[in-house]
């Protein structure tokens, strides 16, 4: 699949903003904190500008409201209506958080839900396709989900620092979370490699009980839409090395500098420059796992495309 | 739950239909153009359909004639007449006026034709109006005409019309309604398009056999019941070897052989005579047999002979001679001609060639239909019906652009005469005005007794030699032509040789030439062999006089194709959508076995450009020349344009371009007074009339009374016309006599090698001139190239929507040569021929013939050219196979200039290269590049056609 | 409206492509595109229609595969590698992800014909019917940024201003080869549903869950020629005299 930068943003950005808008809801962070009212504006930022990212890839952005009515079927309309009605408890929260100081447990945990309720819905735009068959796995949520909660924790670890807060049990969850999203991605990769897709040249075109079938002249020979949008092809080589680089810094080294700070007792200068540095590495990691997320994923189409 | 959209389900389509005739290639369906309006009041083109009525297309549509639209609005089309400004080939042009360019176009043919009229050379393309531009040179004075069968497939038509009377092409088609067995040898997309079409659908849904003999398996071949992967240039072997086991299997049809053919006509037999091997005559030169009843040699088709075709026959004057049919079965019988022995040359087992043979035995005789209809013969015997042999052929240039194609269409012919499958119910069936007898086609005109200042030529250019004194020689035996047609070097040239026309000018041999005269024909990209070699000469000049060596070129298309830069003067044809034409009995008409039809074009739409039909044009320069037959007595102008000729022009008395609606009321069918109302008719009945033939004249046409009284009264002839096939073909045997040096004129030494190996009055296999020519080491494989169904040679690169189906081409490689060479999909590889090397893109194929590798043909443009941007894929990455074939054989050291052509009809032999490959260096571009022609400018960025109407 | 229908009646309308006598000229592909372009909703657009990367939105485009007679039944002459030519355009399939996964409800299945269209006055254009259909039916126009997608020429076969044989899609109407056959795959009398029996007619990746109402038609079975190398009984023909006796005899029969 083509690997379109706005739609990588908008899962990378909107995925950390959701992430950090959870743990906010928790309230694990004091909410009279100067860098915690700005984790709120962070958090309301990031997950505007990747919804509003995501609508750059439309035909017909003006009529995106549409996209509200299909909730009953549509994973990406029900991904629409969840976005908008977060933003209720969010911006309640934030509310609280920036102009009272504080922290309305039942404001805070609606928003974690729908925040993580979002995400899903997300996740299961891409999980719900049979014609995507990487995606097409319950690992895909969780994936999701597990990065939106790693992303959140590494920010929280940040906002903390900055606040002089950082407590273990939060440096503790985010290294959990951080080797879980690890692990579960691992086991998503795993899959993709080692099962063999449902659909093949063969299946697509009934053609299997004459022999082993192979492309031998596309219908028009420059690329059209579907190959641009569904032939994206990466070197295997070069798709293993990006995969190491993402877990190497969407997940190693921040656990790493996690690590550290759990097992030192750091001044607050090192802890925030720790945690960005956590931080940054998570997020470079996230986008290069995001991006072959979709660079890697193979739709049954190119089946008919020899690819 | 939301409602369903309102959808209108009953829109109108258009605010007209028109119906016309299509033009996007040769095959000439009929078609309706919806005309809509667009908000501003401006009538565009809705949708192109065919037409249900019409009978060749019967309401398909191929997907050239549905990108029509396309083709009508392309930038490439040219829009005013231009006069050259910068040197040739660089596409500067200046614009001038029609009356300025027809001014300068007068100037330069008059001159010539004052002085030598044989200075010019006029050649037409895919022309559908031969018998106008051949009248209108023949009024001229030029022997140098000819249209481009020669570099197509004149060796179908020549071996067919000697051998039959007809050929396949468009002039014959299977019976597919009946056959039970249809064998197509080496067609892709070709003469006819759409009722090929329709044809192999309707076998295969009648559940008969289809089998393909091609070397590449696409296509047709792709939905063949059984594709037959010969070695290119081998078919005769094939079609000999079955020969071979139907003679030996006695699966002949005698009745037929002795009612239809030359098969009991006497040859002589008497070595070293200067009538050895031809055929006994009486007094008035008619054949003789010899009559088993009556045991004397008797003149053929007496009544109630029964001719004996064995034996051995003392004549009048005490020599002997033996019918035909044994010569031939004792040629055939040969071992050497058995499966085994041509196996390995064709590239096909042994079986395979046995089973095609059985099948063939098997459904001709086991498999014989009737039809109950009672028809008479030629001589007068009642039938109670037409027994049908129902095995069908088809062939085209696969088999024929070989330099040994003539001897193989001929083999081909000989074992349809032999199974009895001519025009009978299930078999092949001629499309009138076939049959036609050779003797009745005109003998070429073009000596130096038919040639004059101010004088026209003195009969037609083209036709059948029936023997070396019908050759266009002059005293020293030197060609009369600038092609060298009708010389030795290609006696039987029947439609020219093309190709030859610009190498010959260029280098003087045998004159050179004042103006070119070319129309619709791309000489300096895929219509020419050679074709870098032949830009240089485009562009070549005399060192003395600094001119051009061929010094004025007038060229005549719709669009920018690669000629229009090597142009002087270029006159603007219209779109098909925009002319007058007529697809004329006289020409090459669209009748199918069971009904004459004839049709025309007009325009549906007006030109929105400075452009005029060509047709108009000659007809307007034949004014201003005042040639004859386009001026009357006071020198005025005889036809207003192209349409009061298509009306008011009579060939002969009553007989026009047109054979429907004739006479002062239009209700006459062939033979009639011209109707000044004729082209209205024509519209009224979807532009094309079409008169059924009986169920009593529809079969065995060669030789049915009901026929020919038929077609006398539609004027294909003036008396009967029977055709008895030429199994044994005389003509054949008078060049080897010549070439024995027993028969006047005698062939020069220099060609009496190539005549004694091509020409036999039965056929025989030769190996292909370039693969005798060539070390087969270095050049182990062959390489082709086939016609795509959806582009026609070069009409399909303009189109918008067309080219994104052809953008670019790849040599399609065979999965041996692959490995062997290293090569996998999507590497680039040399590919290099006695003549030169192109580098190209390579795509693995297994589907092929293991020796053969093959491209489509024509997708390769020049940068520059058709209005296409220089960058486009087609001017990047397409290439020409033209640039590996030479129209000059590798020189053989006796000092000659050999053509890379068939000896006997100078078709050209584009299926004869062989080359070698070997991987290259990944590229983006492939090799010879030539430099960009033509600056094309304004091309839109984006079409959104018909969105005027949403 | 994305939720599928619950359809209205039994018809199935669809097309059952003659995959044994498809030659692959292209003609439906293109008469689709002529149709369509003026036809139903937006144009068909073309983008670099004359430059280096053309390209633009069909909705019926036609692939060549090579079968190599691997593991398979070796059909033809043995051993050798066969071509087929694959037309495709929308399955209209009976569970079609395109429609419940658009978020707008232009993507809907018509609940009386089952034929599958796109709303343009509703579609957003972000492409995610595209990416649930297996079969590459959906092609955006770039110009107007809205999917386009076969419609099975509903403004043809339905039109009152058509005579009622012209009333089928065109890419079955201009078809020279007579593959592509249109009719109504809910009737089991229907001529396709009739030939679809005949021929073991099959769905494209059955395995995605789509139950297509369009149906393919595989290749017919083949015989090898070699197998009818010795039904032709040849005699003796070391020399010729047996054939000329043989040939005195025939003509005597005459």
């Amino acid at each position: 699949m083509h690997p379109a930068a706005s739609i990588i943003f908008f899962t990378t950005i909107s995925g950390l903003g959701y992430g950090l808008a959870a743990i906010l809801g928790l309230g694990v962070l004091d909410a009279s904190a100067i860098s915690t009212r700005i984790a709120h504006v962070a958090a309301l930022a990031m997950i505007a500008s990747g919804l509003l990212s995501s609508l750059a890839h439309l035909g017909n952005p003006q009529r995106a409201f549409r996209a509200f009515t299909q909730w009953r079927s549509s994973w990406l309309s029900r991904e629409g209506v969840m976005a908008v009605a977060t933003f209720v408890p969010l911006c309640a929260g934030a509310w609280l958080s920036i102009f009272e100081g504080d922290y309305v447990m039942w404001i805070g945990v609606s928003g974690t839900l729908l925040s993580l309720t979002t995400v899903y819905c997300t996740s299961m735009i891409y999980a719900s396709l049979k014609s995507i068959h990487a995606w097409n796995t319950p690992l895909t949520p969780a994936a999701y989900l597990a990065f939106a909660a790693a992303g959140g924790l590494a920010l929280a670890c940040l906002f903390a620092a900055f606040a002089g807060g950082l407590s273990r049990p939060l440096l503790v969850a985010a290294i959990v979370a951080l080797v879980g999203a690890g692990v579960v991605k691992i086991a998503w990769r795993n899959r993709m490699m080692n099962e063999r897709p449902v659909s093949t040249p063969e299946s697509a075109t009934g053609l299997g009980m004459i022999g082993k079938v192979r492309l031998l002249e596309r219908p028009h020979l420059t690329d059209n839409y579907l190959t641009r949008e569904m032939g994206f092809k990466v070197a295997r080589k070069h798709a293993a090395k990006l995969a190491t680089i993402s877990m190497l810094l969407g997940v190693l080294l921040p656990v790493v500098l996690f690590a550290a700070l759990l097992l030192m007792n750091p001044s607050p200068a090192v802890a925030i420059a720790l945690s960005l540095l956590a931080f940054l590495s998570h997020a470079i990691g996230v986008v290069t796992e995001r991006w072959l997320f979709f660079a890697e994923a193979r739709h049954a189409v190119m089946n008919y495309y020899g690819g | 739950m939301d409602s369903e959209p309102q959808i209108e389900l009953s829109q109108e389509v258009s605010d007209e239909v028109r119906k016309t005739t299509c033009y996007m290639c040769a095959c000439r369906c009929g078609i309706n153009v919806h005309l809509k309006n667009t908000e501003a009041g401006q009538q565009k083109i809705r949708y192109i359909e065919g037409n249900r009525d019409h009978p060749v297309n019967r309401g398909v549509l191929c997907a050239k004639g549905s990108a029509g639209i396309m083709q009508h609005y392309a930038p490439a089309r040219l829009k005013a007449p231009m006069l050259r400004v910068g040197p040739r080939g660089s596409g500067e042009f200046k614009e001038i006026s029609w009356e300025e360019a027809l001014t300068i176009a007068t100037e330069w043919l008059g001159k010539v034709r004052q002085t030598d009229p044989k200075k010019l050379a006029f050649f037409t393309g895919r022309d559908q109006s031969q018998s106008l531009t051949g009248y209108w040179a023949q009024q001229f004075g030029t022997p140098n005409y000819a249209a481009h069968g020669g570099f197509c497939s004149v060796n179908m038509a020549a071996a067919g019309i000697m051998t039959i009377g007809g050929a396949f092409w468009e002039f014959g088609a299977p019976d597919w309604e009946r056959t039970k067995l249809f064998i197509l040898f080496g067609v892709a997309e070709d003469h006819d398009s759409n009722p090929l079409k329709l044809g192999i659908s309707k076998v295969k849904q009648n559940g008969a056999r289809f089998i393909s003999v091609n070397p590449v398996r696409t296509g047709y071949s792709a939905v063949a019941d059984n594709w037959i992967g010969i070695r290119p240039g081998t078919d005769a072997l094939l079609i000999l070897s079955v020969v071979h086991e139907l003679l030996a299997a006695r699966k002949i049809d005698v009745d037929y052989l002795k009612r239809y053919t030359n098969a009991a006509w006497l040859v002589i037999d008497a070595p070293k005579a200067a009538d050895h091997g031809l055929f006994a005559r009486d007094g008035d030169g008619k054949p003789l047999v010899y009559d088993t009843v009556t045991e004397t040699v008797i003149a053929a088709g007496t009544k109630g002979v029964r001719g004996a075709m064995n034996g051995r026959f003392e004549l009048a004057d005490g020599r002997f001679a033996v019918p035909s049919f044994q010569l031939l079965a004792e040629k055939y019988l040969d071992e050497s001609y058995a499966p085994d022995a041509v196996s390995g040359r064709c590239g096909v087992s042994a079986e395979t060639i046995r089973g095609l043979a059985a099948e063939i035995a098997r459904v001709a005789f086991d498999e014989e239909i009737f039809v109950d209809q009672p028809w008479t013969d030629m001589h007068g015997e009642n039938h109670a019906g037409y027994r049908g042999r129902p095995v069908s052929f088809h062939a085209m240039r696969g088999i024929s652009a070989h330099s040994n194609g003539f001897e193989t269409a001929r083999a081909l012919h000989i074992l349809q005469v032999l199974i009895g499958s001519i025009d009978c119910p299930g078999g092949f069936r001629f499309e009138p005005p076939y049959p036609k007898p050779v003797e009745n086609h005109p003998r070429p005109h073009g000596l130096p007794e038919h040639i004059g200042p101010n004088q026209p030529l003195a009969g037609p250019h083209l036709g059948f030699p029936l023997g070396p004194e019908d050759l266009l020689i002059d005293a020293d035996g030197a060609p009369c032509r600038l092609d060298k047609a009708f010389s030795w070097d290609a006696p039987i040239s029947a439609h020219g040789l093309m190709h030859m026309a610009i190498p010959n000018a260029h280098a003087g041999d045998p004159y050179p030439v004042d103006v070119m005269f070319l129309y619709m024909a791309n000489m300096a990209w895929n219509s020419s062999m050679n074709t870098a070699g032949v830009v240089d000469m485009l562009e070549d000049k005399d060192d003395e006089t600094g001119d051009y060596k061929i010094p004025k070129i007038i060229y005549s298309d719709a669009y920018w194709s690669e000629m229009v830069s090597y142009a002087d003067l270029v006159l603007p044809d219209t779109t098909y959508l925009e002319r007058h034409d007529c697809i004329s009995m006289l020409d090459r008409p669209i009748a199918e076995p069971d009904c004459i039809n004839d049709a025309i074009r007009w325009p549906v739409v007006e030109p929105d450009r400075d452009v005029r039909g060509f047709q108009s044009v000659v007809l307007d320069l034949g004014a201003r020349l005042k040639l004859p037959g386009f001026v009357d007595d006071e020198g005025a102008a005889l036809y207003k344009d192209y349409a009061d000729y298509i009306v008011s022009h009579e060939r002969r008395p009553g007989i026009g371009p047109l054979s429907g609606f004739r006479g002062p009321d239009g209700d006459k069918q062939g033979r009639g007074e011209p109707n000044p109302d004729q082209l209205e008719r024509y519209k009224e009945n979807g532009a094309f009339n079409s008169v059924h033939i009986s169920m009593e004249a529809q079969f065995f046409k060669h030789a049915n009374a009901a026929y020919h009284e038929f077609a006398i009264k539609m004027g294909f002839f003036d008396k009967p016309a029977p055709v008895t096939f030429q199994l044994y073909n005389e003509t054949l045997q008078k060049f080897r006599l010549s070439a024995e040096g027993v028969l006047k004129p005698h062939a020069p030494e220099s060609h009496r090698g190539q005549i004694l190996t091509a020409f036999h009055p039965l056929p025989e296999w030769y190996q292909p001139f370039e693969e005798a020519a060539v070390d087969q080491e270095l050049y182990p494989y062959h390489a082709i190239t086939q016609r795509p169904a959806a582009m026609y040679h070069s009409w399909g690169s303009m189109n918008a929507w067309l080219r994104q189906i052809h953008t670019k081409n790849v040599l399609y490689v065979p999965g041996k040569i692959c490995e062997k060479a290293g090569l996998k999909t999507g590497d680039w590889a040399w590919v290099t021929s006695h003549h030169g090397r192109i580098k190209v893109e390579v795509a693995r194929t297994d589907a092929v013939n293991e020796d053969t590798m093959w491209t489509w043909n024509a997708v390769g443009k020049r940068a520059g050219a058709w209005a296409l941007d220089a960058k486009a894929p087609e001017a990047q990455k397409g290439f020409l196979l033209n640039h590996l074939i030479k129209e000059l054989l590798p020189p053989k050291g006796d000092g000659m200039r050999w053509t890379n052509s068939d000896p006997v009809t100078g078709q050209a032999a584009w299926y004869d290269l062989r080359v070698s490959i070997e991987k290259a260096e990944p590229a983006e571009q492939s090799w010879p590049h030539l430099p960009k022609t033509a600056k094309p400018e304004g091309l839109p960025a984006e079409l959104r056609y018909g969105q005027e109407w949403d | 409206m994305t939720s599928l229908p619950k359809p209205s009646s039994e018809t199935r309308l669809g097309l059952v492509i003659d995959l044994d006598i498809c030659v692959g000229c292209h003609a439906c592909v293109v008469n689709c595109k002529e149709w369509n372009t003026g036809g139903y909703g937006n144009s068909l657009s073309d983008q670099n229609p004359y430059g280096a990367d053309v390209s633009g939105a069909w909705l019926n485009r036609i692939h060549t595969f090579e079968i190599l007679p691997e593991g398979g039944e070796v059909i033809g002459e043995e051993g050798e590698a066969r071509v087929v030519h694959f037309p495709k355009s929308c399955l209209h399939c009976q569970d079609a992800p395109c429609v419940t996964v658009c978020p707008t409800g232009a993507s809907y299945k018509r609940a009386d014909d089952g034929i599958v269209l796109v709303d343009e006055e509703k579609c957003i254009g972000c492409g995610l019917c595209a990416w649930s259909c297996p079969y590459g039916a959906r092609e955006m126009d770039v110009a107007a940024g809205v999917m386009k997608k076969c419609t099975l020429c509903i403004d043809r076969i339905y039109n009152e201003t058509f005579e009622e044989v012209d009333r089928v899609p065109a890419c079955v109407r201009t078809c020279p080869a007579k593959a592509r056959h249109f009719g109504d795959l809910g009737d089991p009398q229907s001529a396709v549903s009739k030939l679809v029996a005949e021929r073991d007619g099959m769905d494209l990746m059955p395995e995605q869950g789509t139950r297509p109402v369009n149906k393919y038609l595989p290749p017919r079975k083949r015989t090898p020629l070699a197998a009818s190398a010795d039904t032709l009984v040849a005699e003796n023909t070391g020399d010729a005299t047996g054939f000329f006796a043989w040939l005195d005899g025939m003509l005597e029969k005459i």
